[in-house]
């Protein structure tokens, strides 16, 4: 299978956002496993798993059927307004307007409410099923959008959903490894990336399904995506100086550190 | 219908969230892009004028709300 340009960017969305809702199911699915029941939290996730799986199955094949120049405006407006969904909350989350994803917090919640719910039996306990369930479906369901729509504009569904895949892998590996959910993650930096890269296919795509014609084609999205990505910061920093300048306190921020810079705790 | 309609809104709440002005703006967007590609004028540099405008303006409006 070759990987053209426009394929290893839907390789690398698909595989960001799908690490990013990984991450954030492995600490719900730790929380009721750790505390109540571990084979009882693993069935839920394979029920969640098995159900998102068909989805894809079901839809991603009959997506692929139809014809690509009339879908892709729709996919191309889709993402797009998805995309700027998932930006725009990573801009205010990175010049902490918004709360940070907090693994750490949300573990500590989610064990508490496990100890706090009626106690587990001997064998199946319903309480620990339906959250790791809900949780994984949630989840799940962000990254099965992004898969169909992303490998249905490419045509291209069995490669985004083998990233998706490959996310889940590395995630569940390093869950396995750290026994402890993954707080220090760059989730921020990686909601933002995708962000970026699902509204600019967005942008591109929709541009094409409504006529136009980018220069240069395909090769196009080399500048569309540098480009919308160095505008988002650009944004981040003209926000965070003009904060600077306001004297109201944030009670609801956690930090007002940005929080794009790979490594850095988000 | 009652489910139908919670439903709709699911997925209304799902891709647009609460901020429809800019998913209206992208609409907008791609409608122009659309029009002036019809017209046979280069058009593609439609949307990566408008996106970055209409991120701007939908954090802005977020920024006055709070």
């Amino acid at each position: 299978m070759t990987l053209s340009g426009p394929g290893l960017g839907l390789a690398i969305s698909v595989f960001l956002a799908c690490a990013v809702e990984a991450v954030e199911a492995l600490t719900i699915v730790l929380a009721v496993g750790a505390t109540r029941s571990w084979s009882s939290a693993l069935s839920g996730v394979g029920a969640a798993a098995c159900a998102l799986g068909a989805l894809v199955a079901i839809l991603g094949p009959a997506l692929t059927t139809l014809p690509i120049e009339a879908f892709r405006l729709t996919v191309g407006v889709v993402l797009l307004v998805f995309g700027l969904q998932w930006l725009r909350k990573a801009i205010l989350r990175g010049v902490g307007l918004e709360r940070l994803h907090d693994e750490d917090e949300i573990f500590r919640r989610e064990t508490a409410a496990a100890r706090a719910a009626a106690p587990a039996r001997a064998g199946f306990d319903g309480y620990s099923f339906t959250i790791a369930f809900k949780g994984v479906l949630l989840e799940g369901l962000e990254v099965v959008f992004i898969v169909l729509t992303f490998g249905a504009g490419q045509h291209r569904v069995g490669l985004a959903a083998v990233a998706a895949l490959a996310a889940v892998a590395v995630v569940l590996a390093l869950g396995a490894a750290a026994r402890a959910p993954l707080a220090r993650a760059p989730e921020n930096a990686m909601k933002f990336a995708v962000g970026v890269m699902l509204s600019s296919f967005g942008m591109f795509w929709g541009a094409e399904g409504a006529g136009a014609s980018w220069p240069g084609g395909d090769a196009a999205l080399l500048a569309i995506v540098p480009g919308l990505a160095l505008c988002s910061i650009a944004i981040v920093r003209v926000m965070r100086r003009v904060m600077r300048n306001v004297p109201a306190p944030m009670p609801a921020a956690e930090s007002v550190k940005p929080s794009f810079a790979v490594g850095e705790r988000s | 219908m009652r489910r139908l309609r919670s439903a709709a809104l699911g997925v209304w709440e799902f891709v647009v969230g609460d901020d429809w002005r800019t998913a209206l703006g992208a609409c907008a967007a791609l409608a122009l892009t659309a029009s002036i590609a019809a017209a046979g004028v280069a058009a593609w540099w439609v949307m990566p004028v408008a996106v970055p405008c209409l991120l701007g303006l939908s954090l802005r409006r977020f920024g006055r709300r709070r």
